[in-house]
């Protein structure tokens, strides 16, 4: 019985150091490199129409998109800067010029841009943004989808490396 | 008596096609589409309905179409479903060249458009052995008949209840659930895997 709860103290010990710096190696390359880049998503540029100008809202509105705009590595929040989105919405298809609009971000790096109400389409309730400067920062094309096609937000954060 | 059961087995077809268009027809979504991506959804609920109907068909197992009949309209389904399937995805195209571009080409952030890629060229292969039927040794026509029409309604059938779209889930389902059963049932009654017993003889 002894013996056994030696032994059960020992796997304990033996596996708790073997866990600590295995989770450590799991997290240490997060603090070495910090925020990691948001990757484009596949599908993320599709019926992207460069050049959408900056409005207070798409169409009607109703449904609201949001995020932020951090910088890779310290996750710096990045200010004025612009986001396209469009999407299929019950005012239009993706890629009718009019479903497409840009809005600038705050000084806390984040956005949002009201809307039409997307709906289903090409088999899933979904939005694309793009961060399309590629001076300061890479593009990013996003695609994000709703978990439900009645929810009436969504949102997708950038986080941008240095072109 | 047999007519009685024959106009069941019609009526229960008709019901398990129609349903699921006249579903699809009163979906709110229509409202949102243009008619050509309307046509082409349309054009992919009209394929699955055929698939439905292929089975039973070179089965024997409609009333009125047993036998040599059936089999003829077996051939002149099955190039209405590859007509239905090309529409879909070129009304697709049209509706969406990029969406349509990524599914074609495997790239799309969708298992369902990989899928439904995959079952077109699967139908494609089984219409191609039904085309050169005659020039093939029997068996190995009804091996790489039987092998491409399985992968082409498996796909199909998880392409259409993956996507949400104008469908509505319970018949949807259904449609899908019988095509499977259908196919199935006619391939265990031909005993197809006897076609698949020492083959290199």
């Amino acid at each position: 019985m002894h013996a056994n709860n030696f032994t059960r103290r020992a796997l304990l010990a033996v596996s708790g150091a073997t866990l600590v710096p295995g989770i450590a190696g799991l997290f240490s390359p997060l603090q070495a490199k910090g925020i990691a880049p948001t990757l484009t998503m596949r599908g993320g540029a599709n019926n992207y129409l460069p050049g959408a100008p900056i409005v207070e809202r798409i169409g009607n509105g109703g449904f609201w998109m949001s995020g932020a705009v951090l910088r890779a590595g310290d996750g710096m929040p990045l200010a004025e800067r612009r986001i396209q989105i469009w999407a299929h919405t019950t005012e239009g298809h993706e890629r009718d010029p009019h479903s497409h609009g840009a809005t600038l971000t705050d000084n806390q790096g984040r956005f949002q841009l009201e809307m039409p109400q997307i709906v289903p389409a090409f088999g899933q309730p979904h939005g694309h943004l793009a961060y399309d400067d590629d001076v300061e920062f890479k593009t990013v094309f996003l695609r994000p989808v709703m978990r439900n096609a009645s929810d009436t937000s969504l949102s997708a954060d950038f986080v941008l490396v240095p072109a | 008596m047999e007519s009685a059961k024959a106009i069941f087995i019609w009526c229960g077809l008709a019901l398990v096609v129609i349903l699921p268009v006249a579903v699809a027809a009163n979906s709110p979504l229509l409202q949102w589409r243009e008619p050509i991506y309307i046509l082409a959804g349309f054009a992919g609920i009209v394929a699955m309905a055929t698939m439905l109907c292929q089975p039973l068909l070179v089965g024997g197992r409609l009333p009125g179409l047993a036998q040599r009949k059936g089999r003829q309209a077996h051939g002149a389904v099955g190039i209405i479903l590859i007509l239905m399937v090309v529409f879909h995805v070129a009304g697709l195209w049209v509706t969406s060249p990029p969406d349509m571009l990524d599914a074609l080409t495997f790239s799309a952030p969708t298992a369902f458009s990989t899928l439904g890629v995959i079952s077109m060229w699967m139908l494609f292969a089984a219409a191609s052995f039904a085309l050169v039927r005659s020039n093939i040794r029997a068996r190995f026509w009804r091996m790489g008949h039987a092998i491409c029409v399985s992968l082409s309604v498996l796909t199909a059938v998880a392409h259409a209840i993956l996507i949400e779209g104008t469908m509505g889930i319970w018949s949807k389902t259904v449609l899908c659930l019988l095509v499977v059963a259908a196919t199935a049932k006619v391939m265990a009654d031909i005993r197809i895997w006897r076609s698949f017993r020492g083959w290199r003889t």
